[in-house]
């Protein structure tokens, strides 16, 4: 991989922050964009813009064209068959269509739903307004000390008063639907995918696994025909696509199974007054005018982070953040890093707090020097409340990151301990 | 440094006015920024419709410590009518420097917090 090929790709990196040169650690937030992705939205809608699949025109042709050629890239980047990839707006969006669209028509009371702790509240709240709704019950697996989901063992441990346990301890009763991420986002931990589906399928070869891979699609190699889940949301803004582009991956039967989630345009075979029909899987689920440039840049970034080569990209990541590791060893006492202690547990995400400094005077000191990282909860609240601490720091990093940005990050670092005294 | 962090809010942070707890206390509220994990406890003893006694205690950033920290300095010996005047821009001005949209929640959280405590005072009344 030739880094200042690729630095050179994407405009963003050019600019100054606070009169420094930006060192953008926040890949985790959201990636910047090459200028190939950028170009590829201009031309959509300079040369090709019109409604799809609506019209018999020649625009309206190439645009229906391009949306579904993107489809098909998009879901050969990740191993999938084109028919199974619903394109939304974010991961968020793709976690909350299986829980309206799933989620409500096939739980009832009784039935158990597993999430974890570590969740980001978009993997988290869909369920809990589902068990609101239908009087399911819903579970957490504990985390382990590495930062990922405790397998094993009796936990007798408890959050905001609700007891949570090892994924052993709550793999118990009619368990229905498993929901978790593949990679943490506080953290950093790559969760044991594997290991989860083999104990669920041993539970009840039935039961629904959904997985959040907002973290893992954007940096390593994914194949849904290996995973052996049955949902993945991931966002496409994570991995040089433009913000409102994402994608859900769903087994072809449970979509078919399933009612729609928004209903309007596109989504129907038939309407009369009396009655509908809906329209084939996946358009069922893509109600009203798509984001199509929002495919076409998806598109555009799955072609570009496929030249680059994903396998290139997971080693530059893993590399980075074993120099991450080893230079914020060297402050010595001053930093506490959570999550795995092996970089290649933990590819690309350094969450840290520096003792006696809260994460966002941190942040903002960093900021003063032109690094952006993010600082508070990360939007995994119940985490903390866990961990026990009130925010953190974090450092994420992706395939235009250098080994000389993590060195201004330290610098900076030691400069938020002159300003404290400390 | 130009500064979100010149020695006047440091020293805010480090020595914060006020931090504790009070036996017999009027009113006592807690706030919370939930997106970044900061509370502040603000506790109020009031008398002849003045603000005898003011602590609070918490657990925060910097700019929202030091801004705590000045507000009850600032609030100390006032009319409790006079609090609810008080207003997001007075406390940036109060911290005296300039503050990014990212951090405003931290200045104005202590507001928050007593502002809720006098409603909840004029209530009991």
């Amino acid at each position: 991989m030739n880094i200042s090929k690729v630095r050179n790709d994407f405009p963003i990196l050019k600019r100054k922050v606070n009169g420094k040169p930006l060192v953008y650690l926040d890949n985790a937030a959201t990636s910047q964009k090459p200028r190939q992705v950028l170009e590829a939205i201009k031309e959509y809608y300079e040369k090709h813009n019109a409604n799809v699949a609506r019209g018999v025109h020649t625009l309206a042709n190439e645009a229906t064209q391009m949306y579904e050629e993107s489809r098909g890239k998009v879901a050969g980047f990740i191993g999938a068959r084109k028919d199974e990839v619903v394109f939304v707006r974010n991961a968020s969006e793709g976690l909350n269509l299986v829980a309206f669209s799933w989620g409500l028509n096939k739980l009832k009371k009784g039935d158990v739903v597993v999430t974890s702790v570590l969740e980001h509240h978009s993997n988290m709240l869909p369920w809990r307004m589902v068990v609101e709704k239908t009087g399911a019950e819903l579970k957490y697996i504990d985390v382990d000390d590495e930062g990922g989901l405790l397998l094993k063992g009796k936990s007798k441990t408890k959050v905001s008063g609700v007891k949570i346990g090892s994924m052993e301890q709550v793999l118990v009763g009619k368990v229905k639907l498993v929901a978790v991420s593949a990679k943490s986002n506080m953290t950093g931990a790559l969760q044991p995918i594997e290991a989860v589906v083999k104990a669920v399928r041993r539970v009840n070869r039935r039961v629904v696994i959904v997985v959040d891979g907002s973290h893992s699609v954007p940096h390593m190699i994914t194949d849904v025909k290996k995973l052996g889940v049955d949902f993945l949301s991931y966002s496409g803004h994570k991995m040089l696509g433009p913000m409102g582009s994402g994608v859900l991956w769903g087994r072809k039967k449970l979509l078919e199974e399933m009612p729609p989630f928004l209903r309007g345009g596109d989504m129907i075979s038939e309407v009369t007054l009396e009655s509908e029909e809906w329209n084939r899987v996946p358009h069922k689920f893509e109600a009203g005018t798509p984001n199509v440039a929002g495919a076409v840049g998806l598109a555009a970034a799955v072609d570009y982070l496929t030249r680059v080569g994903m396998k290139e990209i997971y080693k530059h990541e893993i590399k980075l953040t074993n120099y991450a590791l080893k230079k914020l060893k060297e402050l010595k006492g001053d930093v506490e890093v959570y999550g795995p202690s092996e970089a290649d547990k933990r590819a690309g995400v350094v969450t840290f707090n520096v003792k006696g400094v809260h994460a966002h005077d941190v942040a903002q000191i960093l900021d003063r020097e032109g690094v952006a990282v993010r600082s508070g909860q990360h939007c995994t609240g119940p985490l903390f409340e866990r961990l026990g601490i009130p925010a953190s720091v974090r450092a994420s990093f992706y395939l235009y990151n250098l080994k000389e940005e993590i060195d201004v990050m330290v610098e900076a670092l030691k400069k938020v301990k002159e300003v404290f005294k400390i | 440094m130009d500064d979100l962090y010149r020695e006047q809010i440091v020293d805010h942070y480090k020595n914060p006015r006020n931090f504790g707890e009070l036996d017999d206390a009027t009113v006592k509220v807690r706030e919370t920024n939930a997106s970044c994990g900061d509370m502040v406890e603000w506790v109020m003893k009031i008398d002849g419709g003045k603000v005898k006694e003011v602590r609070f205690k918490g657990l925060g950033c910097a700019i929202s410590t030091a801004a705590a920290s000045m507000l009850t300095e600032k609030v100390k010996g006032k009319r409790i009518g006079d609090l609810g005047k008080i207003s997001d821009e007075d406390m940036v001005e109060l911290l005296g420097v300039k503050i990014n949209l990212g951090r405003i929640k931290c200045v104005t959280l202590p507001l928050k917090a007593m502002q809720k405590a006098v409603e909840e005072y004029e209530q009991k009344d």
